[in-house]
């Protein structure tokens, strides 16, 4: 690890104008990702600007239709919230099964969603979901948010400060977990809200996307046979050891089946 | 001993408390004073020359004590690594030798080479320094792939010494007589696998740390090594000349090993030559990307057999040809796994007359490749037990029945099998049927269709292994070109207040030696297990032993305990005698007494230890004081345990995932000191064994020769939810020619498993017409093959 200075600032305001401020420096919420990297010397940040005092950015809570959920919530306790169990079972499901039981306890919903890993599980929920992604500075739709690898629509110094989910008629997330880092080499989140029908990809390709002709199918009728015969192109999804662009496409289909079976349940 | 502490009891570990309590003294644990610590700058190119190493930068940054380049190794004379077993090749030729420098001179050969050596006064400004160093590489095409190594125009790792990247060409049995009972077999089946390569991943890196005392000369060498006194001779004898007795190598508490931690690697011979010119200790333990690069790999075979039978479904012969990894240099004990301790395997459990097989070793621009749990053994039982299930498949007949048919019938023992081995003993049908018991064979189609109805593909399969270890004896390890004895030693050292020292040349890296040799000792000598001391690990308190590798400690180790033991009783026969007043012949030893048989009189052990210590009233004309015996054992022949392991999978065929539902392994190990350790043994094995069939891969990249699975994120370690809980049974033919009747187990699981597994796969989707998948079988590879036969199906 290179040397860096180090800030626990208390507020945003505090953070941003830290992060503004300096040359190099990165906000860091769970660093459930930034540590390792920095372990591994493939980072070089100036300054670290350590989110967790901020206490304004975690939280759950029900709005009208809505469950919002603040930036710096740690999985552990999304997987456990009342209320998200309540109102979108799903996703409490998807935080309970990322990483392992410390990766929980520390990493939170903000830093994974502004990473944007391609095999992240929270953008396949935020994209399917339709949820609405609100910073220091405004709002971002999930469709606008996710703009590829690593990257989003977030500019320097904007940081999340919650995230607001629709409650869920019929929603699951199913993954297929890499076999050695059991992140998800395949997940698929499908949601049937007050809005549609959405289905999340993320794990395959560089960046979380949609598969508009399950969602159209599964809009006229939601069942897994509805999707038995829709391909996903394998052009432009990952390939690597584990899984190579045509396995994924494959798995794409099984998981989505899957999802909507667990969703129907 | 009592029955909870002595042979037989399930003695918990006695070093548990301290490493559970987090109090084990680990290399990189090690407070010197004034310590240094070294980084080694690595190669990032698979074959490249070095036109230049500019160090001058580095130099100058904060905390730097001093840099090494191959340069100043070479300008040093120092000795290059030696590779310690002569193979002849089939001409009678010693294979080729390629040199293996401490560090890279003018050539990097595989990413992870080394390059420079840092020593500074942290780690992380020596690995700051390390990035400052400017090495100018003039990139050359690399080769990682094994089946093209000896293709025309691939390029060649040691072209000067071995063109071709041939190092041997090796074989064993006759050819011809093979071939003609081949000519007249009625049936004919043939395999061609690839016994994936594996990284050994021990918990603990590789480390080492040195401490040079000017005033006396001595060097002190602390390193996770599986063979302390042996590192201490290739160190003296052939790379840094360090007389022997100037040199002290401790391996402490070590984590796991696996064979990884026998060899002589660069890192601990540059610490220790370095330690001197620097004039400071110097400390330095591998971090987990260095472990993936550098750690010596296992397996990494390209084989093609061939096994002839007759019409009754007996084997005629079996036609093996092999090309065996070697990486970019040959490492300690390389060149002999893939052949004495390969191919002298192949009989298996079975009577095949006529055996013949061929190895070619292979260089590669890829990390040196050697002994792995079971090193050529799980190789060798691979291609024979996958063989047989395939022809059992082919023929359609009994898996099981075909294996019982071939087996070598007990009362066959000694039995000489047409490739060198003479096994010692065994049963295997009680095995076999064993197994078949736990497993419930005779329910698995049952649950085969019930699975069907869940829309899984079950299989199952078995592994009937055969496992030759504790190698010896000497004579013979000599004759096939092993460059060491292969006895082993102990030194039993009473207290004067009666509790024990025992000594062993062993070492103990997680076999739970502490407990095992504790539990011998006490129950030999009829003393509390709590006053017995097992000590290992150090050349200067412990006698000159050849270490832990090949499933050896108990059979090789523990024998020679026992033999000091003998000495112990012998010796204080004699001072009870002198005691009683009565004549030795009249005196017995029972539970730790010596008695005058037929009368009351009675002499402790303890007491005749303080009278050995305190002479006063004792034979000194005749018998030395003092109750301290040395012994050296050497085994007349291998051990050979046997075994057979059923595993039964479960295929998702929509996705590729093989779950692994049910596992029995039945073993004979001989005579069983602690079931507990045993198990965990056998437990441990298995997972290895069930690693390397479904997860494990080491993979570099064809084009870069980049290291693909560097990390866990690529690098499949098997967890504990990738396996069941295992169902585990003994057969025990006592090994008929050592003083405690035990074999060996430290390798059997991970000897036997793969093949178990990858039965069971090959029988779960024979339905969809799949003869072959490929090892390991991953989801990936799995769902490929399901997709090659359906394809072919439609065709």
């Amino acid at each position: 690890m290179y040397d860096f200075a180090y800030h626990r600032p208390k507020s945003v305001a505090d953070a941003v104008a830290l992060l503004k401020g300096k040359e190099e420096a990165r906000p860091m919420s769970g660093g459930m990702t930034l540590i390792p990297t920095l372990k591994q010397r493939l980072a070089r940040p100036s300054d670290i600007v350590d989110l967790g005092a901020i206490k304004e950015l975690a939280g759950i809570k029900v709005e009208g239709n809505n469950v919002v959920i603040g930036g710096m919530t740690k999985h552990g306790d999304v997987a456990t919230s009342a209320d998200v169990k309540a109102n979108i079972p799903a996703l409490a499901s998807l935080a309970g099964h990322i990483g392992d039981p410390a990766v929980r306890n520390r990493g939170t919903m903000g830093g994974s969603v502004a990473n944007n890993d391609p095999a992240a599980d929270y953008p396949a929920a935020v994209v399917a979901l339709n949820a609405t992604i609100t910073t220091n500075t405004g709002k971002h739709t999930a469709d606008d948010f996710f703009k590829g690898l690593f990257e989003t629509a977030l500019s320097e110094g904007e940081l999340i400060t919650s995230i607001s989910f629709p409650k869920v008629e019929k929603a699951a997330y199913i993954k297929f977990p890499n076999p050695a880092s059991r992140y998800a080499m395949v997940g698929v989140f499908v949601a049937k809200t007050a809005g549609g029908v959405r289905v999340a990809v993320t794990g395959a390709g560089p960046c979380v996307f949609r598969v508009k002709a399950m969602e159209d199918a599964l809009a006229k009728n939601f069942t897994s046979a509805a999707i038995k015969d829709i391909k996903v192109p394998a052009d432009d999804l990952n390939s690597d050891i584990h899984g190579s662009a045509e396995y994924r496409a494959h798995l794409v289909g099984v998981m989505a089946r899957r999802a909507v079976d667990a969703a129907n349940k | 001993m009592t029955a909870e502490t002595g042979i037989g009891a399930r003695v918990k570990r006695k070093e548990d408390q301290r490493f559970l309590t987090g109090t084990g003294r680990y290399v990189d644990d090690l407070p010197l004073a004034r310590a240094t610590y070294a980084y080694f700058l690595r190669s990032p190119h698979a074959h490249a020359k070095i036109k230049s190493i500019d160090v001058s930068a580095a130099k100058s940054m904060p905390g730097v004590v001093e840099i090494f380049t191959g340069k100043d190794i070479a300008d040093a004379k120092v000795g290059g690594l030696i590779c310690g077993w002569v193979v002849k090749d089939k001409h009678g030729e010693p294979h080729k030798s390629p040199p293996h420098p401490v560090m890279a001179l003018d050539t990097v050969r595989y990413v992870g080479d080394t390059v420079a050596m840092v020593v500074a006064n942290s780690h992380d400004e020596a690995k700051d320094a390390a990035e400052a160093i400017h090495v100018d590489y003039d990139v050359k095409p690399a080769n990682v792939d094994l089946a093209r190594a000896f293709d025309k125009g691939v390029p060649e790792v040691h072209a000067a010494e071995a063109p071709g990247n041939l190092i041997y060409d090796w074989e064993i049995g006759v050819k011809a007589d093979v071939e003609a009972a081949f000519a007249k077999a009625a049936h004919v089946t043939k395999m061609d696998i690839v016994n994936n390569r594996l990284i050994p991943n021990a918990m603990e890196p590789r480390a080492a740390a040195a401490e040079y005392d000017k005033g006396t000369g001595n060097y002190t060498l602390w390193s996770t090594s599986q063979n302390p006194h042996v590192l201490r001779l290739i160190l003296s004898a052939f790379v840094l000349g360090i007389p022997e007795h100037k040199l002290r190598v401790i391996a402490p508490d070590v984590g796991g090993g696996f064979g990884s931690k026998i060899f002589c690697y660069n890192e601990e011979t540059m610490v220790c030559w370095a330690s001197s010119r620097v004039g400071r200790p110097i400390k330095w333990t591998a971090e987990r990307a260095e472990s993936f690069m550098t750690d010596a790999h296992g397996r990494d075979h390209v084989t093609h057999a061939e096994l002839a039978l007759d019409k009754d479904h007996k084997f005629l012969a079996l036609k093996v040809e092999t090309i065996a990894n070697m990486g970019a240099y040959l490492s300690t004990f390389s060149t002999a796994v893939p052949t004495y301790l390969y191919a002298t395997l192949l009989a298996g459990q079975y009577t095949t007359p006529l055996i013949y097989a061929n190895v070619k070793a292979a260089l590669t621009h890829t990390a040196p490749v050697d002994a792995y749990r079971g090193a050529g053994r799980p190789e060798a039982t691979f291609v024979i037990e996958t063989i047989v299930s395939k022809a059992a498949a082919e023929l359609k007949v009994d898996t099981a029945e075909l294996r019982r048919k071939n087996f070598i019938p007990t009362e066959a023992f000694p039995y000489q099998t047409p490739v060198a081995l003479q096994y010692d003993s065994g049963n295997y049908p009680p095995i076999i049927d064993e197994a078949i018991k736990i497993a419930d064979y005779k329910g698995f189609e049952g649950r085969r269709a019930e699975a069907k109805s869940r829309g899984k593909l079950r299989g199952i399969g078995f592994s009937s292994y055969i496992e030759a270890c504790g190698l010896g004896p000497s004579r013979v390890i000599g004759q096939l070109g092993g460059g060491v004895g292969q006895w082993e030693s102990a030194q039993i050292k009473f207290n004067p207040t009666g509790n024990v020292q025992v000594l062993t040349g062993a070492h103990s890296h997680g076999q739970s030696h502490e407990t095992t040799f504790a539990q011998l000792v006490s129950d030999k000598l009829g003393i509390p297990i709590e006053t017995v001391e097992v000590v290992h690990g150090d050349t200067a308190t412990t006698p000159f032993g050849m270490g832990s590798y090949g499933s050896r400690s108990l059979a090789v180790g523990g024998s020679a305990i026992m033999k000091a033991a003998d000495k112990i009783i012998a010796k204080g026969k004699k001072i009870a005698a002198h005691l009683m007043e009565a004549s030795v012949a009249d005196v017995v030893f029972e539970n730790g007494n010596f008695k005058v048989a037929g009368t009351d009189k009675n002499v402790p052990l303890g007491a005749a230890v303080f009278a050995a210590y305190v002479p006063h009233n004792y034979p000194l004309e005749e018998l030395e004081p003092g109750m301290d015996e040395n012994a050296f054992y050497d085994p007349s022949n291998f051990v050979y345990p046997a075994g057979t392991q059923i595993c039964e999978v479960e295929i998702d065929p929509d996705t590729g995932v093989v779950e692994v539902v049910n596992h029995t392994a039945v073993d004979d190990f001989g005579n069983i000191i602690n079931p507990m350790v045993v198990e965990g043994q056998v437990h441990g094995g298995i997972v290895q064994g069930v690693g390397q069939a479904l997860l494990e891969n080491a993979v570099y990249d064809k084009e870069t020769g980049q290291l693909l699975s560097g990390s866990y994120m690529d690098y499949t370690m098997p967890r504990a939810d990738d396996v069941p809980s295992f169902k585990l049974g003994n057969k025990i033919t006592p090994c008929p020619h050592n003083p405690l009747g035990v074999k060996g187990c430290g390798e059997a699981g991970a000897i036997a498993a793969p093949a178990a597994v990858m039965n069971a796969v090959h029988d779960a989707l024979a339905p969809l017409g799949v003869t072959h998948v490929p090892m390991p079988a991953t989801p990936l590879s799995v769902w490929q093959t399901i997709q090659g036969a359906q394809r072919k199906a439609a065709e």
